[in-house]
């Protein structure tokens, strides 16, 4: 058999040994079928470990409970108590160190996300008092006149 | 010359040459696959459950959803949503989801996009309600089937992860997905999901959403669990899921659905 019928057979040859030498060296030792097996489970097993070291933001209402016993206690009389601390002030990461004061969402549109009257037969909504946003005292903030804290507890 | 007979010697013989080390570097073994299948060994199966009753579409579960999982604020995509369907007398179903609800729904309009909505009057509602949306961790999950590299993939515990890394940005499990809920992350590049705030629940924490909900309307639980609050519910009251009909096996369960929710 001649030479240069043989020589490009010997190039391919040589391109596939290098592709698997190449997936030998990129391709990582967890990468392989895992638990879930070959059609669910064919994955990098280290990215999980990826995923369970992602941050945590939201600390949850009972994080607030030693340093801010004032408004924990207040809000926790009054039907206000179901809302997260940090629905409405953002989450709370490493607070107080990082970041050192929490914001205060003052906007109407916050209060009107359940406030706004929507007398949905089939849903919760319509068991939430509503007031229209239009008529009820417009421009001004929610909470000058009321206490997001203790809402039913009169006006300031 | 070459004769024809050569030819197909050398071609077959070249064949077996290339296919030889292929399969000395075979690293998938059915039968231990099989075994592992058989096997599952798996104490915990997360799952999901809404009631479409307490939602009361105040979206603060988007808005800790996005903060959470740092998905871009004012970028319009979510990794959950809530829907709101309304059903007037006259049999016309309307839905929107403003933003993905991420402000909740503070109009009694319905949004059709392009700066339209549509005003319906409170008399001529027969139902109304919402429909909070997540990734159903299925347990056929087509999204990765599709993926061409491994990058998106389930673990031992159900949920469906995508391994940033790995991931090409092709865009077939977002197409693959019926549930719409895969979309690129506008910083990485990447496909991205609702993995049900693995970090959180790997923890034993409940997800953002559960935490932020105050009204109950979302729980997590492990349906391995036979004393899990969400897996009595799950097993003892009428629940559905969302296009039984693709064989995906959601995993994401509902009271109250109906059947003009897709
Ligand atoms: C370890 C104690 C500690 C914990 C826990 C804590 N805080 Fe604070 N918080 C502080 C301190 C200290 C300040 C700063 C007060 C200042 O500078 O006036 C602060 C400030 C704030 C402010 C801003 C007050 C203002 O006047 O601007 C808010 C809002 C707030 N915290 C909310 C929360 C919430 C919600 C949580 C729970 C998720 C929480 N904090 C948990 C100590 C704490
Ligand atoms: C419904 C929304 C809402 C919830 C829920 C809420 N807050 Fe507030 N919070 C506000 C608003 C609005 C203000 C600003 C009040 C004002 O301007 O008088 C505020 C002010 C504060 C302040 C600082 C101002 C001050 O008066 O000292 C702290 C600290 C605080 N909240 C902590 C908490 C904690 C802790 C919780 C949970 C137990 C909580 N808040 C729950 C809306 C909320
Ligand atoms: C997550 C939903 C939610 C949000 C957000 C919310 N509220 Fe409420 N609020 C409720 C519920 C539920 C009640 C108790 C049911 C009722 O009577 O309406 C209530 C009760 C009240 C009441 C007492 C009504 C009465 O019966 O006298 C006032 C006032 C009030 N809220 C003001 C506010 C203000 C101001 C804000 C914004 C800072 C706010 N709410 C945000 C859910 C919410
Ligand atoms: C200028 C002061 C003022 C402002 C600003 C204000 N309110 Fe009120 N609100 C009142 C007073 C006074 C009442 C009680 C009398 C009434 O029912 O109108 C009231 C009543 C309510 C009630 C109970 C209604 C009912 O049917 O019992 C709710 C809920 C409420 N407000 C929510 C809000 C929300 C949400 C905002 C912000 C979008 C807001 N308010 C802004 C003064 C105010």
């Amino acid at each position: 058999m001649k030479n240069h019928v043989l020589r490009p057979l010997f190039v391919v040859m040589g391109i596939v040994a290098l592709i698997l030498l190449a997936r030998l060296v990129v391709v990582p030792k967890d990468f392989g079928a895992h638990e879930r097996g070959y059609m669910y489970g064919w994955h990098r097993k280290s990215d999980e470990q990826v995923w369970k070291d992602f941050k945590v933001k939201y600390q949850g209402k009972e994080y607030c409970q030693g340093c801010h016993t004032d408004k924990y206690d207040a809000i926790n009389k009054t039907p206000h108590k179901i809302i997260q601390c940090e629905n409405c002030h953002g989450p709370a990461v490493d607070h107080p160190s990082d970041p050192p004061k929490l914001e205060i969402d003052r906007s109407r549109a916050q209060c009107l996300r359940c406030h706004y009257p929507l007398p949905y037969p089939t849903s919760g909504r319509s068991k939430i008092r509503g007031i229209d946003p239009d008529k009820h005292n417009p421009d001004v903030e929610c909470s000058n006149c009321h206490n997001p804290h203790n809402p039913m507890g009169g006006l300031k | 010359m070459i004769s024809r007979r050569n030819f197909l010697k050398t071609t077959a013989a070249g064949i077996a040459g290339i296919t030889l080390p292929l399969a000395a570097f075979e690293i998938v073994d059915p039968r231990k696959l099989m075994a592992q299948e058989a096997k599952n060994p798996a104490k915990v199966r997360w799952v999901f459950l809404v009631d479409t009753y307490k939602c009361v579409g105040c979206g603060l579960c988007v808005k800790a959803c996005k903060q959470e999982n740092e998905i871009p604020y004012d970028a319009n995509v979510t990794r959950t949503w809530v829907e709101r369907y309304v059903l007037t007398k006259d049999g016309e179903i309307s839905a929107d989801t403003p933003k993905g609800a991420r402000d909740g729904f503070t109009n009694s309009k319905i949004d059709l996009g392009q700066g339209k909505f549509k005003d319906i009057k409170k008399e001529d509602i027969d139902k109304a309600y919402f429909v909070p949306k997540l990734c159903n961790q299925c347990d056929n999950p087509p999204c990765v089937q599709v993926c061409p590299v491994g990058a998106t993939y389930q673990t031992e515990d159900g949920v469906v992860l995508v391994d940033r890394k790995w991931c090409i940005g092709c865009g077939y499990c977002i197409m693959g997905c019926p549930y719409g809920v895969r979309f690129f992350h506008p910083v990485h590049h990447t496909a991205e999901k609702c993995n049900f705030c693995y970090h959180r629940i790997s923890k034993g924490m409940k997800t953002a959403c559960v935490d932020a909900c105050p009204f109950g309307a979302r729980l997590i639980g492990n349906i391995k669990d036979h004393n899990d609050p969400v897996t009595k519910i799950i097993m003892n009251e009428r629940v559905g899921v969302l296009k039984e009909e693709y064989g995906t096996k959601p995993q994401v369960f509902y009271v109250g659905l109906s059947r003009e929710v897709k």
